[in-house]
C-alpha cells in the first residue's frame, strides 16, 4: 500500500512540476496548426538564433570537457597545494546566479573594466560572440568535473600503477586505462554541459546585447517572441530547444551498452 | 633475470619514517619474502624497488644498473598487487597482452605468448572473460600472467594472496612455489604471514618499524633468531623472565625430573594431531606447550592436574 503511495506521489509531483508545463508548451505550439509552428521557427531570426546557440555549444562543450577531465585529474591525482580552494572554485558557477555571472563579465570587459581596453584593440568581447561563449563556458563549467571526480576516486590508482610497471607512459596509461574507466562519467558530464550551454538565459542575456539576427541565442529569441506577444512563435521555438535536449539524452542512451556489470 | 641490491634506502611520509636506512641483497633467481607486521615498511620497500615510490635517500640496483632515478616503466619489473589491479574494461586476453601491446610487438607473437602464459597459470579457457567474471584466485593468476608477459627481470608480489580465502591461499602458495621452479625469475613476495613466508620463500627478510631485523633461510630464522622480535614473529613462543622457549620444546612429565618445575593444566585444546596445553606455573607465569595426541593420551592430561614442566632449547637475548 505505502509502496503505491510513494510511487504515485513521485509521479504526481513530477507530472505537476515538469511534465504538465512542458507538455502544455508542446500542445500550445501547435495550436494554430503545424505549418504555423514550422513557419515560426524558420524565420531568418529564428534560424540564426538556433545556429548561434549550436555554435556556442560547439565551442563551450568541448572546451569544458577537456578542462573538466584535466581539472578532475588534478583534483584527485595531483598533489598541488590549495586543492580545497580549487575544488570550491569549481562549484562557483553552480552557486552564483547566472545574472551575476553575466554582470561580472560586463564589469570585467566593459568600459573601465580591467580588460575593457581589449575592445579598443579590435577585440570586441562584450555584446558580441566571444562574450556569449565566455558566459556559457562559465555557467557550464562544473558538470564534467563533478561527474568525473567521484569515479576517479573510486577506481583508485592501482590499475594505473600496474599499467606503469608494464611499460606504459603517462599518456598511454590515460588513454588505455584511466579514460575507459571514466568515459561514462565524461559522457554524462557532456550531456549536462550541453543541456546547460544550450538552455542558458541569464548570463548570456547580460552580455549579449540581445540584437535580433546577431547576438540572439534561441532562449533569448524565445523570450523576445514572448515579450512581443507572438506566443505561438515562442512556444514553437521552445519545442525546438526541448527537442535538442531530448536528442542529446537519447543519443547518450543509445551509445551506452546497458549498465555495465561489475 | 637479475639480482637486486638495496643500499641505505630511507623513505619518509609526512614525518613518519617508513624505511630507515635499509640495505639488503636479493640474489639472482631467488624467491625472497619480505616479512613483517603492518607498518613495518615491507610494502614500501617493494614499491621503492618497483619505482612506484622514490626514496628520500639511498640507491636501488637491479642487476648492476642503478635504477634509482628511473621511472617504474623503464625498470623491467613485473608487479602483482594485493587487490589484483585488473584492468576491468579489458578481457583476460587483453589484460595479459597489455605489456606486449604497449611494446608494439607483432600480433602473432602476442597471441602465442598470451596463450602460453594462460596455459601456465591455468586460465586457458577464460581468455574472453572479463575480470568481473573471475574468482579472486583466477584474477590473481591473471595478474601474474600479465606481469610475466613482458619477461621482467624481477617479479614483485605485494601481499598477492592477502585478499583470498584461506583454502585458495594455500593452493596458490604451493602453485607459486612450483611456478618459480619453472620460471626462475628473481621474485620478491611481501607478506605479514610467517607461515606463508616460510612455506614459499628460500630467503626471508624480517622487517620491523622500517628496519631489517634479520635476513636468512626459514630454518635459520626459526632455529637461530637474531633477537626477541624475530623469535616471536616467526613462530609461537613462551617468555619466562628473560628466557624464550618454543611451545614444542616444553616437555611435560608426571614425575619430577632434573630441572623441572610444577605447573597446573589450565586447558587442553585438541587440534587433531597437535594438542595445545595451557599451563599455569606455581610462580604465576603462564606457559603454552605443544604436544602430540599420543603424548597427551599417555600422560592422561586433564584440566586442574599438576604436572612437571621442563624446557629444552631455551634462548636468551642480550
Amino acid at each position: 500500500m505505502s509502496r503505491y503511495v510513494i510511487r504515485f506521489g513521485a509521479l504526481g509531483y513530477l507530472a505537476l512540476l515538469l511534465l504538465l508545463p512542458v507538455g502544455f508548451v508542446f500542445y500550445r505550439a501547435f495550436d494554430h496548426g503545424f505549418s504555423h509552428a514550422w513557419h515560426a521557427v524558420t524565420t531568418p531570426a529564428a534560424v540564426h538564433a538556433l545556429e548561434l546557440t549550436l555554435l556556442i555549444a560547439a565551442i563551450a562543450v568541448p572546451a569544458n570537457t577537456v578542462f573538466g577531465i584535466v581539472m578532475a585529474l588534478a583534483l584527485v591525482r595531483g598533489r598541488l597545494p590549495g586543492r580545497g580552494l580549487l575544488n570550491a572554485a569549481v562549484d562557483l558557477p553552480l552557486a552564483l546566479s547566472p545574472v551575476v555571472v553575466g554582470l561580472s563579465l560586463v564589469l570585467l570587459y566593459g568600459r573601465g573594466g580591467w580588460l575593457g581596453g581589449l575592445a579598443g584593440h579590435g577585440l570586441k568581447i562584450l555584446f558580441a560572440f566571444p562574450g556569449m561563449v565566455l558566459a556559457t563556458m562559465f555557467v557550464s563549467l562544473p558538470f564534467v568535473v563533478r561527474e568525473v571526480v567521484p569515479v576517479l576516486r573510486e577506481i583508485g590508482t592501482e590499475q594505473e600503477q600496474a599499467a606503469e610497471t608494464l611499460g606504459a607512459g603517462p599518456f598511454q596509461t590515460f588513454r588505455r586505462i584511466t579514460f575507459p574507466a571514466i568515459r561514462w562519467a565524461v559522457a554524462y558530464g557532456v550531456v549536462l554541459t550541453t543541456a546547460r550551454a544550450i538552455g542558458e538565459f541569464g548570463a548570456v542575456s547580460a552580455v549579449s546585447g540581445n540584437i535580433e539576427g546577431r547576438t540572439q541565442t534561441l532562449p533569448l529569441y524565445v523570450k523576445a517572441q514572448f515579450d512581443g506577444f507572438d506566443t505561438a512563435g515562442a512556444y514553437a521555438s521552445s519545442v525546438v530547444l526541448a527537442m535538442i535536449a531530448i536528442a542529446v539524452v537519447v543519443a547518450l542512451r543509445a551509445l551506452h551498452p546497458r549498465e555495465e556489470a561489475g | 633475470m637479475s639480482g637486486i641490491t638495496v643500499l641505505d634506502v630511507t623513505k619518509r611520509f609526512n614525518g613518519f619514517t617508513a624505511l630507515d636506512d635499509v640495505s639488503v641483497t636479493i640474489p639472482e633467481g631467488s624467491l625472497t619474502a619480505l616479512l613483517g607486521p603492518s607498518g613495518s615498511g615491507k610494502s614500501t620497500l617493494l614499491r621503492v624497488i618497483a619505482g612506484l615510490e622514490s626514496p628520500d635517500g639511498g640507491k636501488v640496483l637491479i642487476g648492476n644498473e642503478d635504477v634509482t632515478e628511473q621511472p617504474a616503466r623503464a625498470r623491467g619489473v613485473g608487479m602483482v598487487f594485493q587487490h589484483y589491479a585488473a584492468f576491468k574494461h579489458m578481457t583476460v586476453y587483453d589484460n595479459v597482452a597489455f605489456g606486449l601491446a604497449i611494446r608494439r610487438r607483432p600480433r602473432a607473437e602476442i597471441r602465442d605468448r598470451v596463450h602460453e602464459l594462460l596455459e601456465l597459470v591455468q586460465l586457458e579457457g577464460l581468455a574472453k572473460r572479463y575480470p568481473a567474471q573471475l574468482s579472486g584466485g583466477q584474477r590473481q593468476r591473471m595478474a601474474l600472467a600479465r606481469a610475466l608477459a613482458v619477461e621482467p627481470g624481477v617479479l614483485l608480489l605485494d601481499e598477492p594472496f592477502g585478499a583470498l580465502d584461506a583454502r585458495v591461499r594455500k593452493e596458490l602458495r604451493a602453485w607459486l612455489r612450483r611456478l618459480h621452479d619453472e620460471v626462475h625469475v628473481t621474485t620478491i613476495i611481501v607478506t605479514h604471514d610467517q607461515e606463508e613466508a616460510m612455506e614459499v620463500a628460500g630467503q626471508i627478510v624480517v622487517l620491523n618499524e622500517g628496519r631489517i631485523e634479520q635476513v636468512g633461510s626459514p630454518r635459520e630464522l626459526y632455529d637461530s633468531p637474531a633477537n626477541e622480535f624475530v623469535m616471536s614473529f616467526v613462530g609461537p613462543v613462551n617468555r619466562v623472565g628473560e628466557t624464550f622457549v618454543r611451545p614444542h620444546d616444553v616437555e611435560l612429565s608426571l614425575e619430577p625430573e632434573a630441572g623441572s618445575e610444577e605447573a597446573m593444566v589450565e586447558r587442553v585444546v585438541h587440534l587433531g594431531f597437535e594438542v595445545r596445553v595451557e599451563l599455569l606455573r606455581a610462580d604465576g607465569e603462564r606457559l603454552l606447550a605443544q604436544l602430540t595426541q599420543d603424548d597427551v593420551e599417555q600422560l592422561e592430561l586433564e584440566r586442574g592436574q599438576i604436572v612437571h614442566v621442563r624446557s629444552s632449547r631455551t634462548k636468551t637475548f642480550a
